[in-house]
């Protein structure tokens, strides 16, 4: 007895919705950046410079108390927030205090870190600091223009590659669905308001990836299919091409979101919203890889020459081993 | 007939067993660390102790030892970023030129009239001669103490700028000096914070250049980024001045070739030195604690012939004068000279406590910092923070792993269990690569495992899925695994060096945790393909060929 997500032949329609669909990721595309444009990223000290202090602490937080120990030191904004995470035991009480760079400060001061922890211990005196992090903002300004470049580099390079490999309509429908992806992940971080940092761009990056395999896997079966069914219109060839790919995206798709959840809830806080990032990611690149990067080849439209090598599709073919 | 060489046979399951092997020190990681630093020890020809027998006793010699390295966010320990200021070691040299560039000028003396040395911005010395008509002899006695650049890109090139305007002449590093200047600033701050923190004897330690003018320094299981400054950070540029006063007044007025320095323990005393050095901390080659005549903790030093000679000279030459030891700006102490000290060691007494004479002995023996350091990143990982995630990475990982079991062999039954398998196989050899290349696991480094979980599930997908549509047009079990393998590769291949890419930008423009990531991911691409390809086929093959069915189900 064989577990199947779909039957084994299918023959939906999915291009049918293809103008809906499009419809709603330009929407949601459209929200996304106008979320981002108001309510802004919660960048991590990693972009902006600054400390962050984790504590942990037998006695239950007290935010308010945090507040009143660290005022008189003078260190402009401070954000105090207690984390909750399901993995913590009881009697464990967490809490993550950000201070913002010190006007003038290049380097980071031992001092002031040093203040800040004699003053959290007064309060409470069963205060521990399992972890301090300090970026000056002259690396934190870099950062932003390294992450910025990485982000850059991966769409140009895979643009090229898939360029080279099919036709560059193909190109421009995979950088589409990319771009859609990106942009709608960089949404849901502004919306819930998700500390955006360095991880944060491997997550995205991870995205990047993750989705332009799904996008080549259908992209390669189409190109196969254009070759084989040379008199079929594009947009019947396509909906047989992700019919036929069905299986394979909802069986990968699946045990990656698995493992993924399985990271969610049992990964400890820490990565939590590198894996959260990655979990949106790879559910809205399954659906870019469909309805965004195909739609835009569709668009485009895409030469047919019936007198092409009917191999072009197994350039890299034949047994490996 | 789907067919593979036996050599080829051979080799894959030489490499599935390798990479088992090389893995397998990772999962006894409490036992083989003592073992690995106990043959370390032995190996800088420590003394055997019970302690190192007993750690060596613990992990068989003659199987593999290579661990994966914990990542700071793992082990906890503290990293920090260090920005050398450059500029300093140009002022440090000039303002060293001085006494060569005052002895040529007054070897002109009757061109060039009386010299007097003046105020200028640091890199730059300035002289001022009484008689501007000998400027182009002045300018010309100093060039002549020029000398070639020594390095590969400034061939031909004089160390040396010398320019002279109206009565002043000025001395600069050239450009090409300059640069090779750098380089030597940069690599002797790395192997002095190397020494220093090899001093304090944690364990791997990670020091990097990056960049132009930054250190990257990591050491894992030290306490606190406050702490590894403190070790690394001192500059403790020790020098030796000759005296020429006493004051308590620190707004008196001094010379330009003379500097004025508080006492490190007399309050309110001053003293009046002369500007350049006898010697240097540079030409100090050890340095001890230990304890004074009078029982109290001291320091001992010796110097370098060179810097031996240069005290025995000064010391000969000025019985009964004072001379200052001067530590970081401070004179420490300013004894009055009873004989020359031809030997070329001596003490330093002043108010330490032991551990303070300890510490300085540690500093003056790493040698001093060229140039002052900055830091614009630091932090500190507790070592509970990383065993907790640790913990929570390994439940997750083993949880993602059983889901993904029971749904790929519940989708597609012994195939499955065949592709699982070879999923064992491919993270055992992400174990064996990251350990015997040295690699470093970091938290996000164990989301790249995971997710390299899910990816490596994708390649067999194809392929199964693909066996599955080729045994519909039913041409046979053999031709539809022949078929499915060879009509997936091209999917799976561009599938994958799409996402090597990603991870090779990442690896090339990444830092610390997303540098983790990127090399997990990046090797969890390359064996994922592998035991894909490979090791799921060839056991598909094997089994094939025992059990010869006429149908097979997917």
């Amino acid at each position: 007895m064989r577990l199947k997500l779909v039957p084994d032949e299918t023959n939906w329609d999915f291009m049918r919705w293809r103008h809906w669909t499009f419809g709603a990721s330009v929407v949601a595309m459209v929200l996304a950046l106008v979320v981002w444009a108001v309510m802004g990223l919660n960048f991590g000290i990693d972009f902006l410079g600054g400390t962050t202090i984790r504590t942990e602490s037998t006695a239950a937080v007290d935010v308010g108390a945090y507040r009143d120990a660290i005022a008189p030191l003078g260190l402009g904004d401070v954000s105090i927030t207690e984390v909750f995470d399901p993995t913590f035991e009881a009697g464990r009480n967490v809490a993550q205090i950000r201070i913002q760079a010190q006007d003038g400060a290049e380097a980071v001061t031992a001092e002031t870190i040093a203040q800040v922890e004699a003053a959290l211990a007064s309060v409470d005196p069963s205060v521990t600091f399992p972890s301090v992090e300090s970026v000056g903002p002259k690396v934190s300004g870099e950062l932003i223009q390294t992450a910025v470049i990485a982000v850059l580099a991966s769409l140009a390079a895979i643009l090229v590659y898939i360029w080279l490999r099919f036709e560059w309509q193909f190109s421009v429908g995979a950088i589409a669905a990319l771009v859609h992806d990106v942009v709608l992940t960089i949404g849901v971080f502004a919306l819930f308001q998700i500390r955006f940092d360095l991880a944060t761009i491997a997550a995205i990056l991870t995205i990047i990836g993750y989705s332009i395999n799904d996008t080549v896997v259908i992209f390669d079966r189409l190109r196969e299919n254009l070759v084989k069914y040379k008199k079929t219109p594009l947009i019947e060839v396509m909906n047989r091409s992700v019919n036929e790919t069905l299986s394979r995206t909802l069986m990968t798709s699946g045990t990656t979101l698995l493992a993924l959840i399985a990271l969610l809830v049992l990964g400890g806080d820490v990565i939590r919203g590198f894996v959260f990032a990655i979990t949106w990611g790879i559910v809205v690149g399954t659906y870019s890889s469909v309805y965004v990067a195909k739609n835009v080849v569709l668009m485009l439209g895409v030469e047919r020459d019936p007198k092409a090598p009917s191999d072009a599709g197994t350039q890299f073919a034949g047994p490996g081993a | 007939m789907i067919q593979i060489d036996a050599w080829k046979r051979v080799l894959i399951l030489g490499v599935c067993l390798l990479g088992l092997l090389w893995a397998l020190p990772n999962l006894f990681y409490s036992r083989v660390e003592p073992y690995n630093d106990a043959a370390a020890a032995v190996e800088a020809g420590a003394v055997s102790t019970p302690e190192i027998e007993a750690a060596l006793a613990r992990w068989p010699g003659f199987l593999p030892s290579g661990l994966v390295n914990l990542g700071l966010d793992l082990r906890g320990g503290a990293h920090l970023l260090a920005e050398v200021q450059l500029e300093d070691v140009y002022a440090a040299r000039v303002e060293g030129l001085w006494p060569e560039v005052r002895d040529a000028l007054r070897d002109v003396r009757g061109e060039v009239g009386t010299i007097r040395r003046q105020d200028a911005p640091p890199g730059e010395l300035r002289v001022r001669i009484s008689q501007p008509e000998g400027l182009q002899a002045a300018v010309d006695a100093v060039r002549a103490l020029a000398s070639p650049v020594v390095s590969v890109t400034g061939v031909g090139e004089s160390d040396l700028a010398v320019t002279g305007a109206g009565d002043v002449v000025s001395v600069t590093l050239g450009e090409a000096e300059r640069r090779a200047t750098d380089d030597r600033t940069m690599q002797q701050s790395l192997e002095i914070i190397r020494r220093r923190v090899d001093e304090a004897g944690t364990r791997e330690p990670t020091i990097q250049r990056q960049g132009a003018d930054r250190i990257l320094i990591q050491v894992p299981g030290i306490g606190s980024a406050s702490e590894l400054k403190a070790l690394i950070g001192t500059t403790a540029k020790l020098t030796f001045h000759a005296v020429s006063g006493r004051t308590a007044d620190p707004e008196t007025r001094v010379d330009a070739d003379e500097l004025l320095r508080p006492s490190l323990d007399e309050e309110g005393v001053f003293y009046v030195l002369e500007r350049a050095p006898v010697v240097s901390g540079d030409d100090l080659t050890d340095s001890q604690p230990a304890f004074d005549q009078n029982g109290l903790p001291s320091v001992t030093f010796r110097f370098n012939p060179s810097g031996a000679r240069a005290f025995g000279q000064f010391t000969g030459a000025n019985v009964g004068a004072p001379f200052a030891i001067v530590l970081d700006e401070e004179v420490v102490t300013a004894p009055t000279i009873r004989e020359a000290i031809t030997g070329g060691s001596g003490q330093i007494t002043g108010n330490f406590d032991v551990e303070e004479a300890n510490r300085l002995a540690i500093l003056l023996r790493a040698g001093a910092l060229p140039a002052e350091m900055t830091f614009l990143e630091e932090r500190t990982v507790g070592p509970e923070l990383g065993q907790d995630s640790i913990d929570a990475g390994k439940v997750a990982s083993l949880v993602a792993l059983a889901a993904v079991v029971v749904f790929m062999v519940a989708a597609y039954g012994l195939f499955g269990v065949f592709a699982m398998a070879a999923l064992g196989i491919n993270i055992a050899l992400i174990f064996a690569v990251l350990s015997t290349i040295g690699g470093t696991l970091t938290l996000p480094g164990i989301a790249g495992i995971v997710l390299t979980i899910g990816m490596a599930v994708d390649a067999n997908v194809l392929v199964f899925e693909r066996i599955r549509e080729e045994l519909r047009t039913a041409r046979g079990p053999a031709r539809a695994i022949e078929l499915g393998y060879e009509r997936a590769l091209s999917a799976i291949v561009d599938a994958n060096i799409t996402t090597f890419i990603i991870a090779a930008i990442l690896f090339t423009l990444g830092s610390g945790p997303v540098r983790g990531f990127a090399v997990t991911l990046g090797i969890g691409i390359l064996t994922s393909v592998f035991t894909a390809i490979f090791v799921t086929r060839l056991f598909i093959v094997l089994w094939f060929e025992r059990r010869r069915p006429k149908t097979i189900e997917v």
